[in-house]
């Protein structure tokens, strides 16, 4: 919302600086976007009249005027504007002068033998907008030698403050007005409008409202007024000076006026051509089918969900957004009919969300018009049309009423202290509400306040202390410290925060960099990954590759892997802790800590190689260390997920039903059709899945029990199939004698030369722990046998010869 | 000849032989050549034994101390031979020292600026005694909208430019949140219903004090906004809470946070639907050169939202506005780690570009605290 300081003391009797206007507007809750004193750059630009504009001698495009800039003589200056011509009222640069819109400062020149002592100028030059076509033309009764800014009222401060979407009274520049002064900035003048007569009696068009008992009512009162045998053109230079000065543009005077009451009283109004219409005006939902050539010349398909205001033959105008281009006024009006009604908010802000206009009106509308500006609209726009038109006002006609809502609110004043701190006598309270023009009884400490009607935002008692404090100033309410609950702060992250927390930080202290990838994929990635439901798919995604809630985290990191490869960085490791999702529930949403490793690791001179499925299962190792878990204790299940190759991946078990992690090299498949050169190396771990720990009476660790006898190694090698699971002989090994076997580890692993076809040599060295006595042989022969045959047993194994 | 003679001679042969000794082993040789059972020095021990006492008496000496001269020698051919040894092997084991190590995986490693501020925002609002916590990115409208007072239709429900999921198989449409003020809401509401995922948080009695961090979503995208992005939420429900308390909250917060003396906010009155009274916060700061500078200057630049949850709220939540109150905000996450650690654009958070990640991201071991500081 724009306005200007000379239209702002229109209504505000006041000299503070615009500074201080500034400060006050944005304590208390109209931000203020910019404050710019748009005259300063063009103060020395005046307006010139052209005497006469000859052919230049030497140049087919150019002309030689003759320009009487008001300083007693004619200059002569080379203008190349098709439009330059005598009599034509334009802007003039006097050499000297810095031209904002060509960034140069003009000296006096010789254009191709011609003398010329200024500048004509265009509306880029002044960079007041896009227009090169020609030379500004100024009415006719623009003074020579003028200030162009003052003629143009370019010579304010402009505001431009943003107003939050309860505040539609400070859509119009009274009520910022009002709140300013209820701030102590000036004193608000009288805003009345007085009736304006009637002479032409009734009027020949009547209005009405016609809403079914299912539709919503989404024009609650409709009023016009016909106003007959005016002149519109263009309005006088006041007017235009003001809408300009707000970026607006000056259309005729009808439209003009309509545009001003707009923002100074926050009440949108549309004028038609009555000739143009036919019939009774009213309000209705559209219907399926119809079509409105709008006033910014789009035509818009419409529907039964927008309101619009209709005569006879068909929709005139989308209620509260915008005007028919074919029942607008034109310079040829004769005859007007001015409308001001009332909308509701919602059926306004849904059809102009529908439909994709933003206008000034809508604005408003959707920030709720006051309901009792109906009336004083229509006076206001009749008083300036009968000023800048002439014309005769008829009676005002009016269907359905609507005004405030009349709320009223029991106000304890010890509301404003229990919300905010702020301790402010009674007085103070009564003053500030009276100012902001809510109506006061008082009965002691509670007040029973009445709503204005311009505010429908307030309908309680928070909505009070609210204006109390926005009015004394927020920076008044004392700062106090929150008092601590306990001494020292419990513990306050959950077993799942701190997990995440702790895998964050042990994969990363592994080499890994963290990425946070979208948490939305493209459908043909959710697919492959096994998501992909209807119901995970956006229905207005910003992008088509950013469509679908993802089920996994890993075509975030491939996606990732691809671009750092093109950007010539192959040899990646990258994690990400994040959130997948399974379904469209609470209950679906699962935190995973998701890692892929590409190409090799740590290619040096002291060794490494292209990543593998071991590189994936050892940082899935830590991870599940840091979660209290140990990877070889959890059972391994020699089945790859769908991305990885079937042969290098596998699944991890905790208990025989909970899946946690998947681990594997990506399929060759996968990894062309995703244009992913390089192994890649990855595991999905789902945090989620992990139950809690057992919480223990104690944190008391189990007492540590130390041998004073020396362990015993001894290496066995055995031959196996090559299918068969090291795990499952490890197990075997293990388990063959539980109290001496303190540990068994695989240290060579061998296939080829030596070792039949389909087979592989496991060697293992077995620590035994002597118990109460030092082991004999016999003991030591004992359990190497055990071992031999549980291995046996379960892998078919024999012992290497 | 006499013996004298002859042990001068055999002194002369041993010494050389001694002294010829390369290597341990020719040192051994001549050891037992001398001393051995069969040796020269023991040969003319063992011929004391036929002497006559008298000859004795003078030779007994004499042979004695050539075997402790010869015995000397020999350790301290020893000695030298070891010596060279050593410096042989030493000489021979030298490396170039210089050759760069495998890095280590704690220099190559990074935690995402986004983690670190969490970390960072974490540590300071559980010392302040708030509780961390979560609701699901996939909310209703209910909890995202009705629920936090936005009434149907209203246009501020619009400005938050939401992202519609698909109707499920129940023909309910879900969005993606907007905000993280539904966790508020599940924070509040009164129930006693067990979550239904581990993440997410239960519902808690007053006194309440906690903390929501999430990602969020909203149709928009350019320099400073990306389509997802982190918030983080406070909520303080009590019996008296102000709004002078969240003032001082905020303000230590973000002293901590920023890491300044002092820092000075501007409080706006504003407009959101779930809190009354509402406000904006403006941080003083220095923007003349090209990074923010907290804590001086003379600009201010808006950090967050804030305000007394809203009468409809509470009570939408099954608390009583007359006895409970209290005051939430909302900030960003991304957005507080850009000013802090200078990052221009917000899109590069989420496009995972390695040297990006190198550059700005964190050590593994950078865990922020408030003992040992939030950042290094």
């Amino acid at each position: 919302m724009k306005f200007t300081l000379d239209w702002l003391r229109e209504h505000l009797d006041t000299d503070a600086t615009a500074d201080a206007i500034s400060d006050a507007l944005t304590m208390i809750g109209l931000e203020v976007e910019s404050v710019e004193d748009q005259g300063k750059a063009l103060e020395k630009f005046v307006v010139a009249r052209i005497v006469s504009a000859e052919k230049h001698p030497n140049a087919d495009k150019l002309q030689v005027c003759k320009v009487d800039a008001g300083t007693g003589e004619l200059l002569d200056v080379v203008c190349g504007a098709p439009n330059a011509r005598a009599g034509l009222k334009s802007v003039f640069a006097f050499p000297g002068t810095y031209i904002p819109g060509s960034d140069f400062t003009l000296t006096k020149g010789n254009i191709r033998g011609a003398e010329s002592n200024g500048m004509l100028c265009s509306g880029r030059e002044l960079e007041l907008n896009d227009d090169h076509n020609g030379i500004i033309e100024l009415s006719d009764d623009a003074p020579v030698g003028a200030r162009y800014i003052e003629v143009a009222g370019l010579n304010g401060v402009v505001f431009d403050i943003s107003v939050t979407a309860n505040r539609g009274d400070a859509t119009g520049v009274y009520g910022i007005a009002r709140d300013l002064a209820a701030f102590g900035i000036g004193r608000l003048k009288d805003g009345t409008v007085p009736h304006q007569p009637s002479p032409g009696g009734k009027g020949h068009i009547g209005v009405h409202l016609d809403f079914g008992k299912d539709e919503p009512q989404a024009c609650r009162m409709f009023a016009g007024r016909l106003i007959t045998g005016v002149r519109n053109g263009p309005s006088p230079h006041w007017l235009q000076a003001r809408l300009r000065s707000i970026g607006l543009r000056p259309i005729s005077a009808l439209v003009d006026i309509t545009n001003f009451v707009t923002f100074d009283r926050a009440r949108p109004l549309h004028v038609f051509d009555a000739d143009s219409l036919n019939g009774t005006v009213h309000a209705r939902m559209a219907k399926d089918g119809e079509t409105i050539l709008a006033l910014d010349g789009k035509t818009y398909a419409l529907d039964p969900t927008v309101p619009v205001i209709a005569d006879a033959s068909g929709p005139v105008g989308i209620a509260g957004i915008m005007g028919g281009e074919a029942t607008g006024s034109t310079e040829a009006t004769v005859n007007v009919f001015v409308e001001s009604a009332w909308f509701e908010p919602m059926a306004v802000a849904q059809a102009g969300r529908k439909l994709g206009i933003v206008s000034d009106a809508r604005y408003r509308f959707e920030r709720t018009v006051d309901p009792e500006s109906v009336r004083p609209g229509i006076e206001l726009a009749t008083r300036l049309i009968v000023e800048l038109c002439g014309g005769t006002p008829h009676e005002i006609v009016v269907a359905g009423h609507v005004e405030g809502a009349g709320t009223h609110i029991e106000f304890p004043i010890g509301e404003v202290r229990r919300l905010t701190g702020l301790v402010l006598p009674p007085d103070r309270i009564v003053d500030i509400l009276t100012r902001l023009g809510f109506g006061i009884a008082s009965a002691g400490t509670m007040l029973q306040v009445k709503v204005p009607s311009w505010r429908p935002d307030v309908t309680q008692s928070a909505d009070l202390v609210e204006e109390v404090m926005r009015m004394e100033g927020v920076d008044k309410v004392p700062v106090e410290p929150l008092p601590r609950l306990s001494g020292v702060a419990p513990r306050m992250l959950t077993t799942l925060q701190n997990r995440r927390r702790t895998v964050k930080r042990v994969l990363a202290a592994r080499g890994l960099d963290e990425a946070v990838t979208w948490s939305f994929i493209s459908a043909a990635e959710a697919k492959r990954f096994g998501g992909g439901a209807d119901e995970l798919r956006l229905a207005n995604a910003i992008a088509a590759d950013l469509s679908d809630m993802r089920p996994s985290l890993l075509p975030g990191l491939l996606g990732a892997a691809r671009r750092n490869a093109n950007r010539g960085s192959s040899d990646l490791a990258l994690f990400e802790v994040g959130q997948v999702f399974l379904s469209d529930k609470p209950e679906g949403q699962h935190t995973y800590a998701t890692v892929i490793r590409t190409g090799a690791t740590g290619r040096n001179w002291q060794g490494g190689g292209a990543v593998s499925v071991f590189d994936a299962k050892a940082d899935l190792a830590a991870a599940l260390d840091t979660l209290g878990h140990d990877l070889d204790k959890l059972q391994i299940v020699s089945e790859a997920p769908a991305w990885s190759h079937p042969g290098r991946g596998g699944r991890v078990q905790l208990g025989p039903k909970t899946t946690i992690a998947w681990f594997g090299e990506l399929h060759p498949a996968w990894a062309a059709e995703l244009d992913i050169t390089g192994p890649v190396a990855a595991f999905e771990l789902d945090l989620d899945a992990i139950p809690e720990p057992r919480r223990k009476p104690t944190r008391s660790k189990p007492a540590l029990k130390l041998s004073d006898l020396m362990p015993v190694e001894r290496d066995f090698a055995f031959l196996v199939d090559r299918d068969v699971s090291a795990a499952v002989l490890l197990r075997a090994a293990r388990n063959a004698d539980k109290t001496l076997i303190a540990g068994v580890d695989i240290f060579d692993l061998f296939e080829g030369k030596g070792v039949a076809d389909g087979k592989k040599s496991i060697a293992i060295r077995v620590a035994l722990q002597p118990v109460d006595k030092t082991l004999t042989d016999e003991d030591i022969e004992k359990v190497s046998s055990a071992i031999v045959g549980a291995v046996a047993k379960a892998t078919g194994g024999t012992l290497r010869g | 000849m006499s013996l004298e003679d002859d042990i001068t001679r055999l002194r002369a042969e041993l010494t050389a032989a001694i002294a010829a000794a390369a290597d341990q082993a020719a040192l051994e040789a001549a050891r037992i050549a001398a001393l051995g059972k069969k040796g020269s020095v023991s040969a003319m021990l063992a011929s004391l034994g036929a002497m006559a006492a008298e000859a004795r008496k003078s030779a007994g000496p004499a042979i004695n101390g050539l075997k402790t001269e010869i015995t000397r020698l020999i350790d301290e051919r020893a000695k030298l031979i070891n010596e060279a040894a050593l410096s042989a092997r030493l000489a021979a084991e030298r490396v170039d020292v210089t050759l760069p190590v495998r890095p280590a995986p704690t220099a190559t490693g990074r935690i995402h600026p986004v983690s670190q501020a969490w970390d960072e925002i974490t540590a300071i609002f559980s010392d302040m005694g708030f509780k961390i916590a979560e609701g699901p990115d996939i909310e209703t409208d209910w909890y995202n909208f009705t629920a936090l007072n936005f009434p149907e239709g209203h246009p501020a429900r619009e400005m938050h430019d939401t992202f519609f999921l698909n109707p499920g198989p129940d023909g309910t449409r879900k969005v993606l949140r907007t905000h993280t003020s539904p966790v508020q809401i599940r924070v509040m509401k009164q129930s006693n219903d067990k979550p239904a995922a581990p993440y997410l948080t239960a519902a808690m009695e007053p006194p309440i004090r906690v903390v929501m961090p999430g990602r969020t979503y909203r149709h928009d995208s350019d320099q400073t906004h990306t389509p997802m992005f982190h918030q983080v939420e406070g909520l303080v429900i009590d019996k008296e809470s102000h709004i002078g308390q969240l003032r001082w909250v905020l303000e230590e917060f973000l002293k901590a946070f920023f890491e300044v003396p002092g820092v000075t906010l501007r409080f706006r009155p504003s407009y959101f639907p779930f809190t009354e009274p509402s406000m904006e916060v403006d941080v003083q700061c220095d923007r003349s050169g090209s990074e923010v500078k907290i804590g001086e200057g003379s600009d201010w630049l808006e950090i967050l939202g804030c305000g007394m949850v809203h009468p409809n709220v509470l009570r939408n939540c099954g608390l009583d506005p007359e006895v409970y109150q209290g005051f939430a905000w909302g900030m960003g996450i991304d957005r507080l780690a850009m000013l802090k650690y200078g990052m221009p654009d917000l899109r590069a958070f989420f496009d995972a570009d390695k040297r990006w990640l190198d550059h700005y991201g964190f050590r593994a071991f950078d865990m922020p605290t408030l003992f040992g500081g939030l950042s290094s």
